[in-house]
């Protein structure tokens, strides 16, 4: 299916399934423990053995020596595999940066060096820790944010983007402001460590049964890194613990599992332990932003810069904290330029609103600034500045109704009574503020695959490789195909993970459910014109799907009756036309926050929160509103407590377990209320519908930090903000 | 991580004793024996000999809440307790709560809130829920009681600080308190 | 986590006996911290002694009207007790201000006492940490290192390194007392404020124990009454370690004690201090404190608990 020209009326307009609350398809089996996660698939492959990783102890240098031999000696080891028994193996794709194994060279702290296979976990575990390695260190590397970032400000760079003479605008401007802003590290701390079960056949097949968000790219990527045919990997994920982007490509565990498992003979399982997680997969880098805005007397911003600052490992993108301002706020001029500090941390990758994420927190505090200076509502601010069109590239939006989650959202809030002078409302121990931010986050789509499989007693397989990562897939598909094929959603039974379905999106980019559900619509729209056909049609759009028949004008046909003899399979993908590209299509959001100061010890608390999102349609009010409130928890984390601490002089991030790194828990989240604004997108897909799931974080750690200053008076600039950065402007005691 | 500059080679000394043990547990009514190494923690018994796979490692170091089950009706965090510590002992996991065709009021009410996504955290949630009902029923006070000579209130405040040692990263808390307070009110 | 050989064993003396007469042997009560460090081989022990059949569970009155707490009792069962909610409330508050529900039903009272430093350093191998490995020198003062949550006070060139407890910090505003058996089945009381060590040159000695020793029971004495409070002061809301913590106990004259947590190698609490407290926060700190060496990174400790102190104070005076 060509999706080359935006949506008319058709099925989904008159929905009876997609769009209502269904209970989570997934729910019944994770609530009772009997979803199969990665490493507890006991039943796939006879004889697993247990693998365990070992971790570099430096940043950079090399591996002078391993000594394994006390290792190999010890009780129940089945076989080791270390990183100078091969050169670097390749790396997996041009979306990774560092190497996954091989070679004497460290490039970044808990590098994987070796796996110890053993028979069980407590032997492998304790035969890795024999393993003695001798290291040349680099001295004097780089591991410094901040430091690198006063080296290289002054020099100039291409600017990404350049429109009018933003110098010039902004000295000329009534108003302005310049500030930097800055957000440390973050890590995405998913419940399920990375885990892989690997098994090889006679034939040189591998099989690896795994917790990854993009099989397509999963099974490409070990082909490359073990250079081996791509039709012999195997890659099947059916459920993924969380991934918020720390699974979009394989990491060492896949590497190390089906390294084990050549050695031994046998298949490996292997999990990341916890406190290896954070150094050896990716991290959302740390950033330094400069933002100036330049505004005319009424407020209208006729001059905005944007230049951001991160780190990555040497030849990665870092977070490119700079995207939104390109496109989000009116801005007559503007100037958007980005840095590379290229050090031997961590690899820099993707998490969660990859860009957005980050420079919303920028951006929205500048925003917050700036309405300050003016005198302005922040809310009026923001409305003043919107826009129908890119001002970078001059497209419109195909659909954008942000002014509307302002408005509705300040009413909802009660923003009218919000406190106005900042660090002037009390209630007892606690300073009370109130915070608005925008949030912004494109919403792509790319081509997915599906297949239908009519069975003989009516009901319908789904099977394509897209993932559910806690998203929700499982549900909304089901939905869409039971819509499109008119059946009860009982009938539809969906089947996702395994890379030999079709390929599907996979999930990322807020891409998966406009995708996926796209995908499953074409592969519904083939099986409706077999459907035809073998009534005797040969036009699938006369016919009417319904209740669990089909209907060709007076004949109303069960669908057990048309396949008989066997099932029925129809196959399709969807791809989206390029008209797609001549349009912005994004989401928008607002988002209200009050918070609570501990006015003795600056202790921050949320005390309630509201975000207003447009988004399209909204195949699953149930499913989308997790997608957001679990947004803006993180974007909680965000503001007040996640930062992954840097040694600058190890190049090390020492946190690295689940109680240094603080994710919010239950105690930090008040009362959470979303609104979806009532909105279709034709551009985006069939369905008109957008992306949410990384919609709900974007905005949400600025406006808490707006809420905060509100509260105090005091405006932390630099990311998380905890009460160390508060306490010497709060109220004498 | 393990590592190196700390690691001496082998165990040169001779240990008092064997490494491994027999454990009697008594798993959701059903009695199992085991011979586990003594290393063995409660949550890899379950998961790894008993394939009772329900219960999670999110951590191993008592981090996350994840691996949350009940000993003698208690709950506690199985990733840091050994299985030969509980020989004897009455184990409950969310295997044992109730099943997809017979789920549990809470299991029920936390499909019906959408009180996850990933799932991964889920079974250890659901155990606290149960336990933290049951210590707000049995009086036991928490960092946010502010009376402690009175019985704790049955209030979202006394919930979601007794399910702070859970995390979700998914972040389903308010789904997951929406759930907890509907099964609590239904009693 | 190495191999190891375990029992378990009937009685007190028994088992101290036993602690002195195998190598490299540890008792394991709660496990909660001990196996959390045996994962990362930070405790080597080659042979685990059980004491969980002692029967040290119980919770009883003493002669002079103050409370025996068996070594045994769990944190979630001390906090609940009725005695030590009515007569020592800044206990229960301490022990409900720590770990998780599933961590207190597991964790015993001498095991708390015991617990060592959540510093990050200590807890990766590959660093050095003169606690964990003596003389590799102390990583969290090096250039670079992260030191936000560390000790500001009665801390070393060797080690910064913060006591966690919360319950320790109650215990030491209410004069608690450790009592111990040792291999030769002798006892001791050892008042909690001798209990633990200041790191000085020897950081990885902790505790007045000596080889063998088992901690039996905490006694408190007689309930002082006056109003008692916990104040805990974290990053996020709950399951967190303290940045500072203060257990105050004022008496309506003014007068009482202050003990804090999150600051310090042990609970940080002074006599000369609580003469003080009639004065206020400032006069109380600037006693705690005098002989404070904090890093950059956390030097904002002194601030916040002088201001956690002057919360305190303020709630207690109504």
């Amino acid at each position: 299916m060509d999706f080359n020209t935006a949506a008319e009326t058709n099925i989904f307009d008159r929905p009876k399934i997609l769009g209502k609350a269904v209970p989570r398809r997934d729910g019944p089996l994770k609530t009772t423990g009997r979803a199969p996660y990665a490493y507890e698939r006991h039943d796939v492959a006879e004889g697993q053995l247990v693998g365990y990783p070992l971790g570099s102890a430096i940043a950079k240098g090399r591996i002078l020596s391993m000594d394994t031999e006390a290792a190999r000696a010890a009780p129940g080891v089945r076989a080791i595999v270390t990183t100078l028994d091969m050169e670097a193996m390749p790396v997996p794709s041009e979306m990774h940066t560092a190497h996954l194994f091989g070679g004497d060279k460290v490039e970044h702290y808990h590098q994987a060096i070796a796996v110890v296979v053993a028979e069980t976990f407590e032997q492998a575990r304790a035969a890795t820790a024999l393993i003695k390695v001798e290291y040349d260190a680099d001295e004097g590397a780089e591991f410094d944010l901040l430091a690198a970032y006063e080296k290289m400000k002054d020099t100039p760079v291409d600017p990404e983007v350049s429109k009018g003479d933003f110098e010039t605008a902004f000295a000329n401007a009534a108003h302005r402001i310049d500030r930097t802003y800055v957000t440390t590290p973050q890590n995405h701390a998913q419940m399920e460590p990375q885990a892989t079960v690997a098994a090889w056949d006679e034939n040189g097949n591998v099989t690896l049964w795994t917790s990854n968000q993009m099989i397509q790219w999963a099974k490409k990527a070990v082909a490359k890194t073990f250079e081996m045919d791509v039709e012999k990997v195997r890659v099947d994920s059916p459920y993924v613990g969380g991934g918020f982007g720390n699974k979009l490509f394989i990491r060492s565990d896949v590497v190390l599992a089906a390294l084990g498992a050549k050695a031994a003979g046998q298949p490996v399982k292997l999990a990341m332990p916890r406190p290896f997680v954070m150094n050896n997969t990716t991290h959302r880098a740390g950033t330094v932003q400069r933002i100036r805005i330049g505004t005319d007397a009424q407020g209208k911003i006729v001059a905005l810069a944007h230049e951001g600052t991160s780190n990555t490992l040497p030849g990665g993108s870092g977070e490119d904290a700079t995207n939104q301002s390109q496109h989000f706020y009116a801005a007559d001029t503007l100037l958007i330029a980005t840095r590379l500090a290229e050090m031997h941390l961590p690899e820099a990758n993707a998490m969660r609103a990859p860009g957005e994420a980050s420079g919303l927190m920028g951006l929205e505090m500048a925003m917050d600034e700036m309405a300050e200076e003016l005198g302005m509502d922040p809310v009026q601010f923001r409305l003043v500045n919107d826009t129908d069109t890119s001002p970078a590239t001059g497209k419109k939006f195909s659909d954008r109704n942000f002014a509307r989650c302002l408005t509705e959202g300040a009413e909802r809030f009660g923003w009218e009574n919000r406190n106005t002078t900042p660090g002037s409302r009390r209630e007892g121990d606690w300073l009370i503020g109130h915070g608005v931010a925008g949030a912004f986050r494109p919403s792509p789509a790319t081509t997915s695959g599906a297949r239908v499989r009519l069975q003989a007693d009516g009901r319908i397989i789904v099977e394509t490789d897209m993932t559910d990562i806690g998203t929700g897939s499982y549900t909304i598909i089901a939905q869409t195909v039971a819509e499109a094929m008119g059946m009860d959603i009982e009938d539809v039974e969906v089947r996702l993970g395994d890379s030999a379905f079709p390929v599907s999106s996979g999930s990322g980019g807020q891409f998966g459910a406009v995708s996926s559900t796209a995908g499953a619509y074409a592969a519904c729209t083939a099986l409706r014109r077999e459907v035809a056909r073998r009534i005797g049609h040969n036009d699938a759009d006369g016919l009417s799907f319904a209740r669990g028949n089909v209907t060709a004008g007076a004949k109303e046909t069960p669908l057990v009756d048309i396949a008989p003899e066997g099932e029925i399979v129809a196959e399709d993908k969807v791809k989206f036309g390029s008209f797609r590209k001549d349009r912005m299509v994004a989401t928008f959001a607002a988002h209200f926050v009050e918070v609570g100061v501990n006015a003795w010890t600056g202790e921050v608390r949320v005390r309630r929160m509201l975000g207003v999102c447009d988004a399209g349609r909204i195949m699953n009010p149930t499913t989308a509103l997790s997608q957001v409130i679990g947004g803006m928890v993180m974007g909680v984390g965000a503001a007040l407590s996640e930062e992954i601490a840097v040694d600058t002089a190890k190049g090390v991030f020492i946190n690295h377990d689940l109680a240094n790194y603080e994710v919010p828990v239950h105690a930090d989240i008040p009362e959470q209320e979303v609104v979806f604004l009532d909105t279709l997108d034709p551009v985006s897909g069939p369905l008109k519908s957008k992306g949410v799931g990384e919609l709900g974080l974007c905005g949400v750690a600025g406006a808490v930090a707006n809420a905060v200053y509100n509260a105090t008076g005091v405006r932390a600039r630099e990311y998380p903000i905890t009460l160390d950065k508060l306490l010497d402007g709060l109220p004498e005691v | 991580m393990n590592t190196h500059s700390d690691m001496q080679a082998g165990q040169d000394t001779a240990l008092p004793g064997p490494t491994t043990s027999k454990t009697r547990l008594v798993v959701n009514g059903t009695e199992r024996v085991l011979e586990v190494d003594n290393r063995t923690t409660l949550l890899d018994a379950l998961r790894e000999h008993l394939r009772l796979t329900g219960t999670k490692k999110g951590c191993d170091h008592g981090q996350c809440g994840a691996c949350t089950c009940f000993v003698n009706g208690q709950r506690v965090n199985s990733c840091l307790s050994l299985a030969v510590m509980h020989d004897g002992d009455e184990i409950t996991t969310i295997e044992g709560l109730g099943t997809p065709e017979d789920m549990d009021p809470l299991q029920a009410a936390f499909v019906a809130h959408d009180g996850f996504q990933c799932g991964y955290c889920t079974p250890g949630q659901i155990c606290s829920a149960k336990a933290t009902l049951e210590e707000l029923r049995a009086g036991i006070p928490s960092h946010v009681t502010k009376d402690l000579l009175a019985n704790p209130p049955l209030s979202p405040e006394e919930i979601k600080e007794r399910m702070s040692g859970n995390i979700c990263r998914c972040g389903a808390y308010a789904n997951i308190l929406e759930a907890v307070l509907d099964v609590a009110e239904a009693r | 986590m190495r191999a190891f050989s375990y029992e378990k064993v009937k009685n007190p003396a028994g088992a101290a006996a036993r602690a002195a007469e195998v190598a490299n042997a540890k008792f394991v009560a709660g496990g909660t911290n001990l196996l959390d460090l045996m994962k990362l081989e930070i405790e080597t022990p080659l042979h685990l002694i059980d004491v969980n059949g002692l029967g040290l569970d119980r919770i009883e009155g003493t002669d002079d009207g103050g409370l025996r707490i068996g070594t045994l009792v769990r944190n979630t069962a001390l906090a609940a007790d009725e005695r030590v909610k009515r007569d020592y409330p800044v206990l229960t508050r301490a022990l409900m201000a720590g770990a998780s529900g599933q961590l207190r039903n597991k964790a015993t009272t001498g095991g708390n006492l015991l617990q060592r430093t959540r510093c990050p350093y200590f807890y990766d191998t590959a660093m050095a940490c003169n606690k964990r490995k003596p003389g590799s020198g102390c990583a969290a003062q090096a250039p670079g290192a992260f030191s936000r949550q560390l000790g500001v006070v009665g801390v070393s060139e060797a080690c910064i390194a913060t006591h966690p407890s919360d319950m320790a910090v109650a215990m030491r505003a209410l004069d608690a007392v450790v009592e111990t058996v040792m291999p030769e089945g002798e006892t001791r009381a050892i008042p909690l404020a001798d209990f633990h060590l200041l790191p000085g040159h020897t950081p990885e000695v902790e505790t007045a124990l000596k080889p063998g020793e088992l901690i039996t029971a905490v006694t408190l004495p007689a309930p002082v009454g006056g109003h008692q409070s916990y104040t805990k002061v974290r990053d996020r809301s709950s399951y967190a370690f303290a940045l500072v913590s203060v257990a105050l106990i004022r008496q309506p004259d003014g007068s009482g004690a202050v003990a804090l947590g999150g600051v310090a190698p042990k609970p940080w609490r002074n006599a000369a201090a609580d003469k003080l407290l009639p004065e206020g926060a400032k006069a109380v700190m600037a006693e705690l404190m005098k002989d404070a060496r904090p890093t950059e990174q956390n030097r904002y400790k002194i601030k916040l608990a002088e201001r956690t102190l002057a919360s305190a104070l303020n709630e207690a005076k109504g």
